[in-house]
């Protein structure tokens, strides 16, 4: 994990006395400014503004050593001594309180799990206001503009001895036996689950993988909420792909959505077809799309096999988002067309095996040969295999120009010899045809060059006759020495006035 | 144009299509790019009933492709016939208006706003505004954000009728479900704003702006600043307290951060939209906060604009406020935690020296400047460093110089080469500012050093420096102090500082004058012809054609010539290039010249490389 540090984590560097360059040192590249590995941050949320005094707690007697009658009540006074928050950048400030709420957390817990009837009706405000208050924050700025993920720490929330203890009263709180999703559902509301969505962007995956747990038992719980929460896993993901390109936890949210997918009545509605198509697709546009992939693939296969019909416009859809520039994304939407292959309906596969075929055979011939090998893999499938024997009539004259051109030019010898094997197969699966190919190949390639001759001739025509009705467009009117334009043989089609 | 209609039968349409379709993308992409001569060929009569449906239809392509024909129907108006044909162009751009990715909607909707231009008021109202209601109401949210950009563009030339529905569309989208929505509607605002008459600038958009300044998104209400700015320009004094300060004020201590930063970030537009008084009640307070703020984003934005903060106030009291309410904060700033915040500062802080004068410069920002100045972050140092010149103005940079120079020495050494080279850019400067008496003292050698700097961009830069010196110091100067040591680095055992010498004698010979390149630097040159390295000796070649304008004509004669006839005739190809091309002069031509000698000479390498492969 080496990278050079974000300018605010640079340490002063040491002044160097009387530099003097050595003479042999001529490749300029030295070694001064010695690369440091980046350190974990934590960062605490936003919304400490100077706090002058000491906080102070009334410490309570543990909820053990009172009376049965006694405990709800001061559960309901711990509950809202828990809303009060510290400051954690602040390591040395109420350090004594800090304790005393971290320990009362563990007591809450220990109590949520443990007691019977503690749920009455009106602890359920009491208990989303603590949490609110503790986990409803606005996040802190990320701290490099180009935040890699791959690469780069997460910034880590400060606060996390007492954010993990809420999350997790919360989440006991919301698998407890006595919780009544009727009663609760006037303080979990949408305004709730609204704030909850936002949290889903914090830099620190232990929080995400909290809130996960959090918004799946919701989700499993509230039937009211349920369209909400897609519609705003809609929004997020749209904003995410059409406008910043930025969001932390886009895998949480579609492990949470790939459950969901997979509890969907048949047959689907219209509202969910969409989701497939105008979101979930289009999240393979985005750049840091392995941070996500597994998920979404997963997503977009439990689709696949709800509703077969389905494929022709997903793989239409990959086709259309298909990388162009980035190798690493093309060997994983390699990994996921396979990943559909596997559970494509034969009847399915006739429909899309052209397109597919092109770019599967512009895909073997790629220079890059991690990409080319990930394709040619496909002939190991059996299944896949199955499916190009019975359809080879179609597919051997799509893939032959390629594999052809191919299997004597490719730079790398691993995959000459896959393209062999390749080659082999189909021989094998109709020679005949093969022989037809092969033997055409030549006048084919010469018929294409013709082809891209006529081309060039047709533009090349285009392109006199604009420069024709220029000039005599401009010579009627004497426009182009008017406009001080140059004239003549030279003059390109750009200098053409109306 | 008629006269040439004869010529489509040439073009049937479908082969035209047949491109427009082709399966590859680029090809497709291409000739989208050459639409204007497509249509050029049909005419404008078939451009309008056949290439245009085509294209409404074809929208379903790649995103790229789309784009390009989004760019090229915004400047269509003549190709279908002029103005008066031009909402035939409509039908596709609405549709391009629909899809999904953000730059081909972008791009469609900055076509729509210019052809809307070349409406007639009736086309307007027959056309257009009918297709900006269809997307207001469209059922995906893409074609709703869309809308949003074109409202502004027909309002102004509708009848009151077809406003007062443009108005309520508007409105509708600013309460819209969707949070993408509700952004573009925010971003769009106070450019609405504008176009509309004072009375629903009170009635209508107050009322969203204040809807919009409270949504539940932060996304939405930061862009809501920027409106409130343009609205408080359009408002008149008397109305802004009531209509946008409540709003204003909850902006600038929104619990969310970025929220804040948009306040701090457009605190000059928004200072000069309401004006002073305001300005002093409520602006001063919630510049101190700002610049107070917990998060170091809301505090550098601040800090960038504090000299432009106090620049606008009220002349009256002026020095007042900057005294008692802005410069304990900037003291504070001064040693931030967060260098960004400190680096920001010390980019404007300078600026604080006219606007408060001499005596209180010497004795308040004196010692924020000299504290700035010893910061652990070169940034910080820099910035200071490099606005000098308005502290110089007003105190004089004598009151600096004890601690400038530590500074730039730091500064000089650092470890990052592109600090080097900004330090290097402020030397002219500083030279002029602290005189030559100090700049031999302490600064002259630094200079030297930079000129065997191991990053070729240190030394030319350092090389250039030298140049700006000796037009400010002289020749004289540079005689007695720059050339003894530049040519002394000819002798230097590595080949890149001895080429150094000659950048330098490039660079100096017109400032020194004929004289000195005469008699000094010349025979240095002439000597480095014999360089066993052949960059040092081409380079020699270069420099002696870059200094003949300044040699006398007998000089170049006897002794220029025979130097580089001998080079002509040297046995490395590069030097003989330059040589000849040094003869004759050319000197404009020269690197263009020389790379296609190079292209020449490799494709004749590897002809000669294939010749023999095939011969063995």
């Amino acid at each position: 994990n080496v990278k050079s540090p974000p300018p605010s984590a640079t340490p002063p560097l040491p002044a160097l006395p009387g530099r003097t360059p050595s003479v042999d040192k001529v490749d300029g590249f030295s070694r001064k400014s010695v690369r440091k590995a980046r350190q974990k941050r934590a960062q605490s949320s936003s919304q400490f503004r100077s706090q002058d005094k000491p906080i102070d707690l009334v410490q309570l007697p543990l909820l053990k050593d009172v009376s049965a009658q006694e405990q709800p009540e001061l559960f309901l006074k711990k509950l809202q001594q828990c809303c009060t928050l510290f400051d954690f950048l602040d390591t040395l400030s109420d350090l004594k309180m800090k304790e005393y709420k971290r320990s009362t957390l563990n007591e809450l817990v220990d109590y949520v799990t443990l007691s019977r009837g503690y749920l009455t009706e009106q602890t359920y405000p009491e208990v989303v206001k603590m949490v609110s208050c503790n986990i409803f924050r606005t996040l802190p700025p990320s701290d490099s503009n180009e935040f890699d993920p791959e690469e780069d720490e997460p910034t880590l929330e400060a606060s996390w001895p007492h954010l993990q203890l809420v999350y997790e009263f919360f989440i006991r709180f919301l698998e407890s036996q006595e919780f009544q999703p009727s009663v609760a559902k006037k303080y979990i509301d949408q305004k709730f689950v609204l704030q909850l969505l936002e949290l889903f962007d914090s830099e620190d995956p232990r929080e995400r993988d909290c809130l996960k747990t959090v918004l799946h038992r919701i989700y499993g719980k509230f039937l009211g909420l349920r369209a909400f929460i897609r519609k705003q896993i809609n929004n997020i993901f749209l904003c995410f792909v059409y406008e910043t390109e930025h969001f932390s936890g886009v895998a949480e949210l579609l492990e949470i959505l790939g459950s969901i997918i997979n509890g969907f009545a048949l047959p689907l509605k219209a509202e969910h077809k969409q989701f497939l198509v105008k979101v979930l697709l289009p999240l393979h546009t985005v750049r840091s799309l392995s941070l996500f992939h597994a998920q979404l693939a997963y997503c977009i296969v439990q689709f696949l096999e709800k509703e077969p019909t389905l494929t022709e416009p997903v793989i239409r859809g990959l086709l259309k988002f298909w990388p162009k520039t980035c190798s690493q994304k093309e060997v994983m939407f390699l990994g996921e067309l396979e990943e559909i292959l596997d559970v494509i309906e034969p009847t399915q596969f006739v429909k899309i095996q052209e397109p597919l075929f092109k770019l599967i055979a512009r895909c073997v011939s790629s220079p890059h040969f991690q990409v080319a090998e990930r394709a040619l893999y496909y002939w190991n499938n059996e299944y896949i295999m199955s499916l190009i024997e019975e359809n080879s009539s179609v597919i051997l004259p799509i893939m032959f120009a390629s594999l052809y051109r191919i299997s004597k030019e490719h730079w790398n010898p691993a995959i000459s010899a896959l393209i062999y094997n390749v080659l082999k197969a189909f021989m094998e699966m109709n020679s005949a045809l093969f022989d037809e190919l092969a033997a055409n190949y030549k006048s084919d390639r010469q018929r294409e060059r013709k082809k891209d001759k006529e081309r060039e001739d047709l533009w090349r025509k285009l392109e006199e006759l604009e420069l024709r009705r220029g000039i005599q467009n401009s010579d009627g009117h004497n426009a182009l020495f008017c406009t001080g334009k140059i004239t003549g043989p030279g003059c390109h089609r750009k200098h053409f006035t109306f | 144009m008629a006269g040439a209609d004869s010529d489509d039968s040439l073009y049937p349409i479908a082969v035209l299509i047949d491109e427009l379709r082709n399966e590859d993308v680029q090809l497709r992409l291409n000739s989208i790019k050459k639409l204007s001569t497509i249509a050029l060929a049909l005419g404008v009569e078939r451009t309008r009933t056949e290439l245009l449906p085509f294209l409404t239809d074809t929208i379903y392509d790649e995103d790229e492709v789309l784009l390009a024909l989004a760019e090229q129907l915004g400047n269509f108006t003549m190709l279908v016939g002029g103005p008066e044909y031009v909402h035939c162009l409509l039908p596709p751009l609405e549709s391009l208006a629909t899809v999904e990715e953000t730059v081909v909607r972008d791009k469609a909707v900055e076509s729509l706003r210019k052809i809307s231009h070349e409406h007639s008021p009736v086309d307007l109202e027959v056309h257009f505004e009918p297709l900006v209601k269809r997307l207001a109401s469209g059922d995906w949210f893409t074609s709703r954000t869309s809308a949003c950009g074109l409202f502004s563009v027909c309002y102004p030339r509708v009848s009151s009728t077809v406003k007062a529905e443009i108005r309520q569309h508007f409105r509708t989208l600013c309460s819209d479900d969707t949070p993408m929505v509700r952004r573009a509607a925010a971003s769009k605002l106070g450019e609405f704003a504008k176009v509309l008459e004072l009375e629903y600038v009170k009635s209508d958009i107050i009322s969203l702006f204040t809807a919009l300044a409270s949504d539940e998104q932060d996304s939405v209400r930061l862009l809501a600043v920027e409106a409130g700015v343009s609205i408080a320009t359009l408002l008149p004094q008397e109305d802004l307290e009531a209509l946008v300060m409540p709003t204003l004020r909850q902006a600038a201590e929104d619990k969310s951060w970025r929220v804040r930063y948009m306040v701090a970030d457009k605190f000059s537009d928004l200072q000069k939209a309401v004006g002073p008084e305001i300005t002093k009640n409520d602006l001063v307070p919630a510049f101190q906060n700002l610049l107070k703020d917990c998060e170091a984003e809301v505090r550098a934005a601040a800090a960038n604009k504090v000299k432009e903060f106090c620049e606008n106030l009220p002349e009256d009291s002026r020095e007042t406020i900057i005294m008692t309410h802005i410069l304990p904060c900037v003291k504070e700033l001064v040693s931030d935690t967060n260098q960004h915040v400190k680096s920001a500062l010390a980019s404007v802080i300078m600026g604080l020296s006219t606007i408060l004068g001499k005596d209180n410069t010497i004795e308040h920002l004196l010692p924020l400047f000299l504290a700035q100045l010893k910061d652990e972050c070169p940034e910080v140092r820099l910035n200071i460093i490099s606005n000098l010149d308005c502290v110089n103005e007003v105190i004089g940079i004598r009151q600096l110089s004890q601690s400038l120079l530590p500074a730039i020495v730091e500064l000089a050494e650092d470890a990052k080469w592109r600090v080097r080279l900004a330090i290097i850019e402020y030397m002219p400067l500083l030279a002029g500012q602290l005189g030559v008496e100090f700049f031999d003292e302490k600064l002259n050698s630094l200079c030297m050093a930079w000129l065997v700097d191991h990053v070729y961009a240190i030394r030319e830069a350092a090389t250039c420096n030298l140049m700006k010196l000796v037009e400010k110091f002289g020749a004289e100067w540079a005689q007695n102090t720059i050339v003894p040591k530049v040519l002394g680095m000819a002798n230097d055992p590595n080949y890149l500082h001895r080429m150094t010498t000659l950048f330098c004698i490039n660079a100096l010979s017109e400032v020194c004058g004929q004289e000195i390149t005469t008699k000094h630097m010349l025979p240095v040159v002439f000597k480095m012809s014999n360089d066993q390295v052949a960059n040092v000796r081409f380079n020699v070649a270069k420099s002696l054609q870059k200094i003949g304008p300044v040699l006398d004509s007998n000089c170049l004669q006897t002794e220029v010539k025979p130097v580089l006839e001998k080079l002509a005739s040297d046995q490395d190809i590069d030097v003989k290039y330059f040589a000849q091309e040094a003869i004759s002069g050319e000197f404009s031509t020269i690197i263009l010249k020389y790379n296609l000698h190079r292209c020449k000479l490799m494709t004749q390498h590897y002809v000669t490389l294939k010749l023999k492969k095939q011969k063995t």
